[in-house]
């Protein structure tokens, strides 16, 4: 098992009010479920274990309800995720285009594998299933941005700047437990 | 002045249009350039494809990178001058663009995707203009003339669903939403092969929105939702810019072109999961639900979104509507063959060596689309398989390429035109590790509601293996068989039921890649590492 760069069971820096009123904020439209769950994932990166209880409180279902969605979606990771989220498209028209051979080097660059992020938290690598650049492929995403042509070399990159870049703007990232 | 257009569409951005535009910026810091912003043409090999506005029309250069922008500035690249390689000549001139039949994708990097007066100078909302002079029947009638059917995959015609909804009784009931219909647009687009939707949403924005619109107001709904997968984050930034203009200018909300109609429009991003394609599945997950497939019936049309009658349409059905109500039910019917009327947005994706979108009438065939358009494979090898229709369409061997494309003449040889993808393999393709793929892509992406789907597909992924592995590979191939049997029969959705055509065609057309010596087979990675 590979080591997150903060305990999953931390709730301490939960923001909780933060949640209740984002709960609130959507509670009147119809379906409010998805679109909370994706503005707390927008902001931490993961839904929280300690957030299954305030969603489901404000919303009035059942906390086993509020985790069977979360069970059910791909995007909503219950464990921190790495300050860079790499997506490796592994779907036909990238594998005719020889994603097979990148996801194979993704894993071995960052030493992990898929669902899994990096010790030192900068990585976490996901599979993806087409990201409608097909005819451009092999794809990744990573963060918001979606790449085209990807070669390993563009790949190794791609990592290094986007370590390279926050890294400047956070000096005093934190260590990772290990 | 000097015009020049840089595309910021997922393909043109994943090769570097913003770069492309930055350099262009600097380098032309104290010109006279307005740069525009545009969506794509759909020639994806050529981007970044960029435009200038010359006496002679826009003229175009690809595929450009940011270092290139210099020397095309020396070799008259303002002036549309013809001396750097990139050159392309007049992009309406371009073979693979000229030939095409654009309807849908008139537009479609023609004008900047989120100005709505650019929208409206090409032709925008004469669509709603004419459907609010329209009854609500009338507009039926119009979108039932068209011919038009659904464009998700499995083909309905759009005018009996809307025809269904407009006469479904919605006072019934007492939740909440008693009263109300409405409008939902698949937006999910999971198959792999296919980008037209998103192309629609990037480059476009406003004829979904106006499609949308005239639907509310064929079955009297005021409320529609765009279910959009989350992996499209471009499109989800173009469209909620889209909505909130058209909201501002009076073309959303609760007075319509001060129609006294209401309709208003919201995006609902999905959550990685492909099944929410399907659109039982998808209305379970815009409910806040795990996406789960229903029973059918009761149908969507009567029971959707909430419980209440509801419109789901794919985005390109929804995208065809402006036209059909401009210029008549009649004018779309004329393009196509047999049943399958209008165009239909074929992608070239994969291993092609120009890919991207053809729209056409229906009836070309494969070959012309792999070969003409495509101009064969990227690698320079031999077209070995090509899968149309998305993940659980079949894998077509090159007898098969003459077929007309058409969705009768592609079931009759057990295929599927489906959403219009094609992913093109070469002669390096292993077919088992296709086969394989199909099974794991079942398994990963299944809702679990089924056993055979569920659990048959992971069986599938392990029988494959011992095929490969050559053990008791006799047995493996018959116990393969039964599997897809199983999926067949045992399936509430296409999901399971259809899984087996990838599988079935790679067994039947490519069977040496099944009875290979397997220390020479090559290994298929899996999503468990
Ligand atoms: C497994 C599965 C996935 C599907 N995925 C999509 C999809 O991504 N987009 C889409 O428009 N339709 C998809 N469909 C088809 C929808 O269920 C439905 O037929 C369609 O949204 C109806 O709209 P249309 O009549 O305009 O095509 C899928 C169906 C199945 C069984
Ligand atoms: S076939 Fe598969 S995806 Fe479809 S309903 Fe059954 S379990 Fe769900
Ligand atoms: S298959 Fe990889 S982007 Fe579509």
């Amino acid at each position: 098992m590979h080591i997150s760069a903060q305990d999953s069971s931390a709730g301490a820096d939960l923001p909780r009010d933060w949640i209740q009123v984002e709960v609130a904020a959507h509670k009147a439209k119809p379906g409010p479920l998805l679109p909370i769950l994706h503005s707390i994932r927008n902001r931490l990166g993961y839904i929280p274990e300690a957030a299954v209880p305030l969603i489901a409180e404000g919303l009035q279902i059942t906390r086993a309800e509020v985790h069977g969605v979360i069970s059910f979606y791909h995007d909503f990771n219950t464990h921190p995720v790495g300050r860079n989220r790499l997506q490796v498209c592994r779907a036909e028209a990238c594998q005719a285009r020889g994603c097979r051979s990148l996801e194979a080097h993704a894993q071995e660059t960052l030493g992990i594998g898929y669902h899994q992020t990096t010790p030192d938290g900068e990585f976490t690598l996901e599979p993806v299933y087409c990201l409608g650049n097909c005819a451009t492929g092999p794809s990744v995403r990573l963060n918001d941005d979606i790449h085209g042509r990807v070669t390993p070399k563009r790949l190794d990159a791609l990592l290094d700047q986007a370590t390279t870049q926050p890294l400047t703007l956070q000096p005093l990232a934190e260590e990772p437990e290990s | 002045m000097t015009r020049i257009y840089v595309p910021r569409d997922t393909t043109a951005l994943s090769l570097g249009a913003n770069e492309v535009a930055e350099a262009l910026k600097q380098a032309c810091a104290d010109r006279d350039i307005d740069l525009v912003r545009n969506g794509s043409r759909g020639l994806f090999w050529l981007e970044p494809l960029i435009e200038v506005e010359t006496d002679r029309g826009r003229v175009a250069y690809g595929p450009v990178t940011s270092e290139d922008i210099p020397a095309l500035l020396d070799e008259g690249l303002l002036d549309g001058q013809p001396g750097h390689p990139l050159y392309q000549g007049p992009t309406e001139e371009i073979p693979y663009l000229k030939s095409q039949q654009r309807l849908t994708f008139e537009r479609a990097g023609i004008i900047d995707p989120v100005s709505l007066d650019d929208y409206i100078h090409h032709g925008g909302y004469v669509g709603l203009r004419k459907a609010l002079a329209k009854t609500a029947q009338e507009i039926v009638d119009e979108v039932k003339t068209s011919g038009l059917r659904g464009r998700g995959g499995a083909a309905f015609p759009a005018g009996i669903k809307w025809q269904t909804v407009l006469d479904a009784d919605a006072r019934t009931g007492s939740s909440p939403y008693s009263k109300r219909k409405f409008i939902v647009c698949n937006a999910d687009e999971g198959d792999s092969g296919t980008f037209a939707d998103r192309l629609v949403m990037e480059a476009d924005p406003f004829m979904l929105i106006e499609g949308m619109t005239i639907a509310g107001l064929a079955v009297g709904a005021d409320t529609g939702y765009i279910y959009l997968r989350s992996e499209y984050p471009v499109a989800h930034q173009i469209l909620n810019e889209a909505i909130a203009t058209a909201e501002a200018e009076g073309y959303l909300g609760d007075n319509v072109l001060n129609s006294g109609k209401a309709f208003h429009l919201e995006v609902r991003l999905g959550a990685g999961a492909y099944i929410c394609g399907e659109e039982t599945s998808l209305l379970d997950s815009l409910e806040g639900k795990r996406g789960q497939v229903r029973v059918k019936p009761p149908l969507p049309a009567l029971k959707g979104a909430f419980g209440q009658p509801t419109v789901v349409n794919n985005v390109l059905t929804l995208a065809a509507v402006p036209f059909i109500l401009a210029e008549g039910g009649e004018a779309y019917a004329d393009y196509g063959m047999g049943r399958s009327r209008g165009t239909l947005a074929f992608q070239l994706t994969g291993n092609i060596e120009r890919g991207g979108v053809v729209e056409l009438a229906f009836g070309h065939t494969l070959r012309e689309l792999l070969e003409d358009y495509g101009g064969g494979t990227a690698s320079g090898r031999p077209i070995r398989a090509v899968q149309v229709g998305g993940p659980l369409g079949a894998y077509m061997p090159e007898s098969q390429w003459d077929t007309p494309l058409d969705y009768e003449a592609f079931s009759e040889v057990g295929a599927v035109v489906g959403h219009g993808g094609i992913v093109v393999f070469d002669d390096t393709v292993d077919m088992l590790d296709q086969a394989r793929f199909a099974m794991e892509f079942c398994a990963v992406e299944s809702c679990g509601k089924c056993t055979p789907c569920r659990i048959g597909s992971t069986r599938g992924v392990e029988v494959i293996d011992r095929i490969r592995n050559n053990e008791h590979r006799d047995n493996n191939l018959i116990l393969l068989e039964d599997l897809c049997d199983t999926l067949e029969d045992g399936s509430l959705c296409a999901m399971g039921g259809m899984t087996p055509n990838p599988v079935r065609s790679a067994l039947q057309y490519f069977p040496d890649d099944f009875h290979r010596d397997s220390t020479t087979a090559s290994q298929a990675t899996s999503e468990e590492a």
